[in-house]
């Protein structure tokens, strides 16, 4: 991360141009699987980002559905309306290509957040466990081991049950994308607690954190300005890993009917809906959301990848 | 050694315990237990006769006391849904789940090491290539896609096996099998492969790269020089260096074997534990969600505890790393 110090002394290249001849930016540049899964991703977030000025219809306004639609095939005119859809539509008229484009606004949704969230209580409770020490180590720590023996996708299971038992019934699918996150985020903190404790360990007894400790700065200053910034470069590895990780565990559960509800359907959730489907011959309420979570979810681990070999000196 | 089994084993008593806990809690907090049994018409006398008749009056921690003894005879009450007792529901389901188990898990360690060691003795070969490229796709394809593309092939198209339930059982006993019909064997086929694909291509991996490790150590090469065949290196020494940590990863994977096994259920519609809780979840079913947590916990932790304990057996090291703390 030492690319990042800026110099007061203007430099004569721009940030950008530095940045672009810089490690980092030459082993993107040099990575065709690099540049191909990034585009891919770009797309599809933008995509999902910008759905509803893309897509044809939106899928869950009423108004725009014609029962008569349903299950056209894709790219042939619908026998009774004569109307055209690029993917096909649903048994209820809805054109698959904007529930794609829907669902995948919520899948991101879901994955970016229950990421970020898990990434946050990681790193607090990584930092707190290596710079304190002692018995809040040892708990921290302990309880992240036990959860390492369950399966996350079973964790996450179970604070989606317990959680739906808790909320009253009337709210129940309003909350279930929340719920969601969090149940996944839950799940997968244990990760980001580890990297970032084993990191901060070796920062603790370094020259920089022992004058900070000298100046008299506390001990959250110290461990969110000193060491977070010096042991980021692997939580960016594992934030994109856990990433599509959990694309897919929004999918399985969503899947398996405790994800995200009808209402809102996820990818997942339409998969659910698409296998359905299947034995009547409309193989393309399933085959595209399936095919658009595995582009997704492909894309973003081999990004994942890439970036572990390019933050990675040892590697190099 | 005495000294580290018992604190092994003390600590998975405690985790036991806190799990014990959130069972209880679920039991006592999610909802009113008075409520679900109670109907609409009730009254003020009812509840409290009820509340004491169920002990909900007297203090938490003798609450949780009185779950646990319950739970510990494998009593988890009555499921709101079905209006049975949880152990019964349980045990009706649990042959299902353990055969698919079972099958799973014998293809996915017999054919892991024969793949394994295949690609690590063939690994310039053409097959030995295309083997690992499909293992990662393999890895990076959801469960329940797979799932689903079996069906696709195999039912769908093909039409040649069932794509749900268990087809004709034989009761034993109180062990439905589906061992023993045609239609059982063929309803097993592809969620075994489903469940055990993953499981499958980690073996794979695991064996060969440990194999590739063995294969240059020095008293191969010495047995090579003594002119012993081919097969005597690869299986007779080579194969049984490579065991210790396959066997450490496999007891390890067993636990995922059966919480994977609930996504497959719910694929295949197989009539095992996983489906009951996943559908326990989407009907809140507080008392087979409780139970079934227990179940796994106890499972999880004693197959944590069996490796551990295997491994500081197998493995010298740890014994003085013990002795010397």
């Amino acid at each position: 991360m030492t690319d990042t110090i800026e110099t007061p002394s203007a430099p004569t290249k721009s940030r950008f141009s530095k940045f672009w001849d810089g490690d980092f930016a030459w082993s993107f540049r040099h990575s065709p699987v690099a540049i191909i899964a990034s585009l891919v991703v770009l797309v599809l977030v933008l995509s999902a980002v910008f759905a509803p000025l893309i897509a044809p219809y939106n899928p869950f306004d009423p108004a725009s559905l014609n029962l008569m639609n349903g299950f056209t095939p894709p790219g042939t005119p619908n026998a009774f309306t004569q109307d055209t859809f690029l993917l096909g539509t649903d048994d209820q008229g809805r054109d698959v290509f904007s529930t794609i484009l829907y669902g995948m606004r919520i899948s991101l949704f879901v994955g970016v957040s229950a990421v970020l969230l898990a990434m946050i209580i990681g790193i607090v409770l990584g930092l707190v466990a290596a710079y304190f020490g002692g018995w809040i180590e040892t708990l921290i720590m302990r309880v992240a081991d036990v959860q390492l023996t369950f399966p996350a996708i079973l964790v996450a299971m179970l604070i989606f049950g317990i959680a739906k038992g808790v909320t009253p019934p009337e709210y129940r699918n309003e909350m279930a994308i929340y719920v969601l996150i969090i149940a996944i985020a839950l799940s997968d903190w244990v990760q980001f607690a580890r990297v970032v404790r084993g990191a901060a360990l070796v920062e603790k007894n370094k020259e920089y954190v022992q004058a900070a400790r000298l100046i008299g700065r506390g001990s959250f200053p110290i461990m969110f300005r000193h060491i977070l910034p010096n042991v980021l470069s692997p939580v960016l590895v594992i934030a994109t890993i856990s990433l599509a990780l959990a694309i897919i565990a929004e999918a399985t559960l969503s899947f398996l009917g405790v994800g995200a509800p009808p209402t809102q359907p996820s990818l997942g959730t339409l998969i659910r809906i698409g296998q359905g489907f299947l034995f009547s011959g409309e193989w393309w309420i399933l085959f595209f959301p399936a095919c658009t979570l595995l582009a997704l979810a492909l894309s973003v681990n081999l990004l994942g990848d890439w970036l572990r070999d390019a933050l990675n000196p040892k590697l190099r | 050694m005495f000294a580290y089994i018992v604190r092994r084993m003390l600590q998975s008593v405690i985790v036991l315990l806190v799990v014990g806990l959130v069972a209880f809690s679920m039991f006592r907090f999610v909802g009113d237990p008075i409520d679900n049994m109670l109907g609409q018409e009730r009254t003020q006398a009812d509840i409290d006769r009820l509340r004491t008749e169920l002990g909900l009056d007297q203090p938490i921690p003798v609450q949780y006391y009185k779950f646990l003894k319950e739970a510990v005879q494998g009593n988890f009450g009555v499921s709101y849904r079905q209006g049975r007792p949880v152990s019964t529901i349980i045990a009706e389901r649990a042959p299902a789940t353990l055969e698919l188990a079972f099958v799973s898990g014998f293809l996915a360690i017999t054919m892991g090491i024969a793949l394994g060691v295949f690609t690590a003795i063939r690994r310039q070969g053409v097959a030995a290539n295309i083997i690992m490229t499909v293992s990662l796709i393999g890895v990076s394809l959801p469960t329940f896609l797979i799932g689903i593309l079996l069906i696709y092939i195999f039912s769908v198209e093909l039409d040649l096996l069932p794509s749900f339930g268990r087809g004709e059982t034989v009761m034993i006993g109180n062990w439905s099998t589906g061992f023993l019909t045609t239609s059982g064997l063929k309803a097993l086929i592809l969620p075994a492969i489903t469940l055990g694909l993953y499981q499958m291509t980690l073996i794979m991996r695991l064996v060969r790269s440990e194999m590739l490790e063995v294969l240059r150590a020095d008293y191969v090469r010495f047995a090579r020089a003594r002119g012993l065949s081919d097969r005597v290196i690869n299986f007779r020494h080579a194969l049984k260096n490579t065991m210790v940590p396959v066997i450490t990863i496999t007891g390890l994977q067993l636990g995922s074997i059966i919480a994977f096994a609930i996504i497959t259920e719910t694929v295949f519609q197989w009539p095992g534990v996983g489906l009951l809780f996943i559908n326990a979840i989407q009907f809140v079913d507080i008392p087979v969600m409780a139970a079934y947590l227990m179940l796994i916990s106890v499972m999880f932790v004693s197959i944590n505890l069996i490796v551990d304990l295997l491994y500081y057996a197998i493995d010298p090291r740890l014994r003085v790393d013990a002795r010397a703390t």
